[in-house]
């Protein structure tokens, strides 16, 4: 732990500002994993800016028939809004699956997408790891796997030594739920204000793993649009984690079905949200048989790399992945036929 | 015989006496006692698994305006024992385990002090180190003894000739994994160290024990007991990791004498709590089980595999129910553990049963199975009419009625047939037998007085949440033959007379037994109208003690599981035990007490699992983010029951002990429950759903 310099701007603009400039500033929401890395070493930032009250709390309609949630809205407030559990139950869904209720009441819209990707050894300071010291190498790899990507990663067991090596996954279920939603971020910069559809907010560790998101340093989320979903479209969340509550997800699929179009965002399975779009352009237009759902998802998962490790590694979320969707696209089939 | 207590406030259902202070957040925890100008610990922890500190550099932390002082095998005082090596803390540069204490950070806050600790600069000459337990492990060594003072092996008959003639047998692997005991209260104290003073050392601890706190504090220090006072009113749990100190304990009292005057606060944080306070062995038990035609046991055996430490042994009594559950002709037990570079293992809630009712209480299913036998009747087959192992008859044995009480409960007879499907979910319903020693420990004294009307009792007891405060005066009211009200109860304090560790589901029958034997003698000395001020001590080992007879108590535990068809999550709506264990001196205390043990063992069997990663060797998932207990949600309708068991021979309450039992076969029912639901026997804890997802449809 490291003592750093808190400020309350006034402003959202002048958070921004104040990040800007100074690159060991970060900005603070809901604190609900900030402050836990604060605690841990595993952040150690020099200033943190506390944007809690300098975003909107509000649900707004937007004039397309979408919802605008301002970013300070705490993830209680998006669960429990009518216009949200009725048009977007997937949202709903995935938020009530996350976490517990008190840190539900704490956690935002903006800051709960930017929680960090998840991974024993990122929280712990004296193992290697890349995210956490770029270069250091990846304590994960042939470890303890078991909440680690099988997607995105080049290989089963990559080198460990290498500097762009990790394997952790992204948490949280909101995030899951907006990827298959295409939502849009309105973010807030030191050169103004910009859009970035929310399925390209968060990245694959590429060559920078200690990069999550492609947001730059000073750019603050103000706001997550949802667009409007077609009348009749249906959606839900499926979480399978290892107790009832209050754990991370093994797998999860965010679904919505709309007509002819299917759209499915894993969660669990990469170091973003993973939108199963090859699953998707098979399923596009044909019925959602059993057969016909698992077989795209056999082709979405072609690539999937199953990481040994101890306690048998993770290999088992390929099929567990397929069954959950499978599951929650019969689901929602069945849902539209009663 | 003995002289059984009329049970007057026995047996009644009062409300815990500490449950207000507690609810209220009044009640002063260790870390909490309000001292004046306390000074703040953070340990310095080995960042290696086995080797040496080379070099320690504590300049920048010692720079660091409001650090005090910093510690380290350098510059720490040398110790009067360091015989026990866990307890020896900053004696020397070797490095045992990864997460050993190295130094220590004193400071004028905990933020301070935590800062202060991440800039010493450690340095280690890094070994080989070997942390991963194996069955075939080339250092296997038999111990002389198991825990506390077992035979290491046992044997008798033919076990192999056995399993070779017999009708049906069972030869099979099973394991659990390693838990830690994760209280909600961490490990913590507060210590004050006044050369001066008449009672120099002053430690408020978080313990299980008073006394065995202050004798180890005092060995380890070489003080006298006189010299040292031990505080600890409530506890937030312990679970057996606070039974016997940890190196924190000895840290604290280290740090505190080096600031003379000044308390010193140390809590150990969660993740500090993985390395530190202890832990159970995983294990590995490989079982042989046989039996004839109409499914009487021929043969039952274990040898069990598991850890110790390499500065520190402990031998986990694994083997040990099967020495006495069932009858069978031909028994062997066997015990061996593998040295390695891991912190020490310790005590943890029904140390040797609950591990060692797995194995054998599934091996059982599986035999039941093979025989075609219903699992509830096999055990009601053998259950022995004396202890096998002794020959003893038993004090009281109720196995049989609590397997048919629960059965009825439950709806044994009309459970759904194998692989049952309702829904989403495949359903099934597992047994298992549960048991635990009931023990009496060798000291502990009472102080009864007259004082302004009521009467006092006094004694060092330890109230862990397990319900002391309450059920002691319950005890003395009944022995004095006055209204509970009339009677006041002090614990955990060392200035109260000794008394025994709150462990082994030993304390109300050990404490109970003092209280009695003081209340009788001074009931004999004063009379009914005694005056202000009379007092009298009565000790334990004044209370009769019976050798005649073979002394559990006893249960059965039922549960249902389903298993969801398309992803293998696990739940268990209804998890019912009946127990017989003895006179329950309080139902609420002890419904909390039985509730609570199984679904301690609910959580043993789906989620517990500290993760060892033998390439750094330490636990990889260490914070309870990652540590899965079973919380509310997975917590279904969890049912316990008792027999009103009479047992004149245990002690004058008729008491067995009740803290454990209730953690032991939970696991083994659950699993045998998966079995019937899909068919798929998982052998190793925890049952996670990559367990079974490839045996579903």
């Amino acid at each position: 732990m490291k003592p750093f310099a808190y400020t309350r701007p006034g402003s959202a603009a002048e958070a921004v500002r104040e990040v800007a400039v100074e690159p060991g500033a970060v900005f603070l929401a809901g604190g609900t994993n900030l402050v836990d890395h604060l605690k841990l070493g595993v952040a150690r930032p020099d200033l943190v800016v506390d944007v809690r009250t300098l975003t909107s709390r509000e649900i707004t309609d937007l004039p397309d028939g979408g919802l605008r949630l301002g970013a300070a809205s705490t993830n209680s407030e998006v669960t429990a809004d009518r216009r949200v559990r009725e048009r977007y139950p997937v949202l709903a869904q995935a938020l009530l699956a996350g976490a517990t209720g008190q840190l539900r009441n704490a956690a935002t819209t903006g800051g709960n997408p930017l929680q960090r990707t998840r991974c024993v050894y990122f929280q712990d300071v004296t193992t290697r790891c890349n995210k956490r010291e770029p270069g250091s190498g990846c304590s994960a790899v042939g470890g303890y796997t078991r909440y680690h990507a099988v997607l995105g990663v080049g290989s089963a067991m990559p080198d460990p030594t290498a500097p762009e090596t990790c394997i952790a996954t992204h948490p949280s279920d909101m995030a899951v739920a907006l990827t298959a939603l295409d939502a849009q971020v309105q973010v807030l910069g030191p050169a103004g204000e910009r859009t970035i559809p929310f399925g390209e907010l968060h990245r694959l560790p590429g060559d920078h793993p200690s990069r999550d998101t492609v947001l730059e340093h000073g750019e603050l989320i103000t706001a997550v649009d949802l667009p409007p979903l077609p009348s009749g479209a249906r959606s839900a969340y499926r979480k399978v984690r290892d107790r009832a509550s209050y754990a991370f997800a093994l797998v999860s699929v965010a679904a919505v079905v709309a007509g002819e179009d299917v759209r499915i965002a894993l969660g669990g399975m990469a170091h973003r949200p993973w939108r199963a779009t090859r699953a998707e352009a098979l399923l596009t237009g044909g019925p959602l048989t059993e057969h016909a759902v698992a077989h795209a998802m056999e082709v979405e998962l072609t690539a999937a790399q199953p990481q040994p490790g101890l306690e048998g590694g993770n290999g088992f979320k390929i099929p567990l992945a397929t069954r959950t969707v499978v599951a929650t696209l019969r689901d929602l089939t069945a849902e539209a036929l009663r | 015989m003995t002289d059984l207590l009329q049970p007057r406030a026995i047996g009644q259902g009062l409300v815990r006496r500490d449950g207000e202070a507690k609810v209220r957040g009044t009640a002063t925890y260790a870390y909490e006692t309000p001292v004046d100008h306390p000074a703040y610990a953070h340990p310095v922890q080995a960042a290696i698994a086995r080797g040496r500190v080379t070099r320690i550099d504590t300049s920048a932390a010692e720079a660091l305006d409001g650090v005090l002082a910093v510690l380290t095998h350098e510059n720490a005082e040398r110790l009067a024992s360091t015989e026990d090596r866990e307890l020896a803390v900053l004696q020397s540069p070797e490095v045992a385990f990864r997460g050993q204490l190295v130094g220590v950070v004193l400071a004028e806050t905990s933020e301070l002090a935590r800062q202060g600790a991440d800039l010493v600069r450690v340095s280690f000459a890094e070994e080989e180190h070997d942390s991963e337990l194996t069955v075939d492990h080339p250092a296997l060594y038999k111990p002389d003894k198991v825990n506390p003072s077992f035979e290491t092996d046992t044997a008798e008959g033919d076990v192999a000739a056995a399993m070779a003639t017999a009708h049906a047998t069972v030869e099979q692997t099973y394991s659990t994994a390693m838990v830690h005991n994760n209280p909600l209260e961490p490990h913590a104290s507060t210590a004050l160290w006044e050369p001066g003073a008449q009672v120099p050392l002053t430690l408020w601890d978080s313990t299980q024990g008073v006394h065995p706190d202050r004798a180890a504090v005092c060995e380890v220090f070489g003080l006298d007991e006189e010299q040292v006072r031990v505080i600890c009113p409530y506890v937030g749990g312990g679970f057996g990791s606070k039974g016997t100190p940890h190196a924190n304990v000895m840290l604290v009292v280290l740090a505190a004498r080096a600031l003379p005057g000044r308390p010193v606060k140390l809590a150990l944080t969660r993740q500090q709590m993985f390395f530190l306070a202890g832990y159970r062995t995983p294990t590995i038990q490989r079982m042989q089980v046989a039996a004839d035609r109409t499914g009487r046991l021929q043969a039952i055996a274990i040898d069990v595999v598991e850890q110790t430490s390499r500065i520190k042994e402990f031998a986990e009594q694994t083997g040990t129910p099967t020495r006495m559950m069932y009858a069978a002709p031909n028994r062997r037990t066997t015990h061996r553990l593998a040295p390695l570079d891991v912190p020490v293992p310790s005590w943890f809630r029904a140390p040797g049963e609950c591990p060692g009712m797995f194995g054998p209480e599934v091996a059982l299913d599986e035999l039941a199975e093979a025989l075609g036998l219903d699992p509830v009747e096999l055990r009601i087959r053998n259950d022995p009419e004396v202890d096998p192992e002794t020959g003893k008859p038993w004090s009281s044995r109720h196995l049989v009625e609590c397997l048919r009480e629960g059965a009825e409960r439950f709806g044994w007879a009309d459970r759904p047939p194998a692989r049952h499907r309702d829904g989403d979910w495949f359903v099934g319903t597992g047994v298992a037998s549960s048991v635990y020693p009931t023990m009496r420990q060798a000291t502990s004294d009472a102080l009864v007085r007259f004082e302004e009307g009521r009467y006092v009792v006094e004694i060092g007891a330890a109230d862990l949440g397990t319900g002391a405060w309450t059920v002691l005066p319950q005890i003395a009211a009944d022995a004095l033959d006055v209204p509970v009200d009339d009677v006041e109860v002090r614990i955990g304090d060392t200035r109260l007379p000794q008394a025994s560790v709150a462990g082994g589901s030993s304390g109300t029958n050990t404490w109970g037994s003092a209280i009695t034997v003081a209340a009788r003698e001074f009931r004999g000395k004063f009379g009914a109208e005694p005056r202000d001020g009379d007092e009298v001590t009565g000790s334990v080992d004044q209370a009769a003690k019976d050798t005649e007879h073979a002394a559990y108590a006893f249960g059965a535990q039922f549960a249902e599981v389903r298993v969801h068809a398309d992803t293998g999550e696990l739940r268990v709506p209804r998890l019912y035990g009946v127990f017989a264990a003895g006179r329950i001196i309080n139902p609420r205390t002890a419904r909390s007490q039985f509730i609570g043990g199984m679904t301690m063992g609910l959580s043993m069997a789906l989620h517990e699992n500290s993760v060892w990663d033998p390439r750094i060797g330490q636990v990889a998932n260490h914070d309870l983010a990652e540590y899965h207990i079973t919380v509310n949600a997975d917590v279904g309708d969890v049912q316990a029951y008792w027999l009103d068991e009479h047992d004149p021979y245990v002690n004058a309450m008729g008491s067995k002990g009740i803290g454990e039992i209730g953690i032991t076969g939970t696991a083994a029912a659950v699993v045998n429950a998966v079995h019937r639901a899909t068919g798929i026997r998982v052998r190793d804890l925890p049952v996670t759903l990559d367990k079974v997802l490839g045996g579903l449809p």
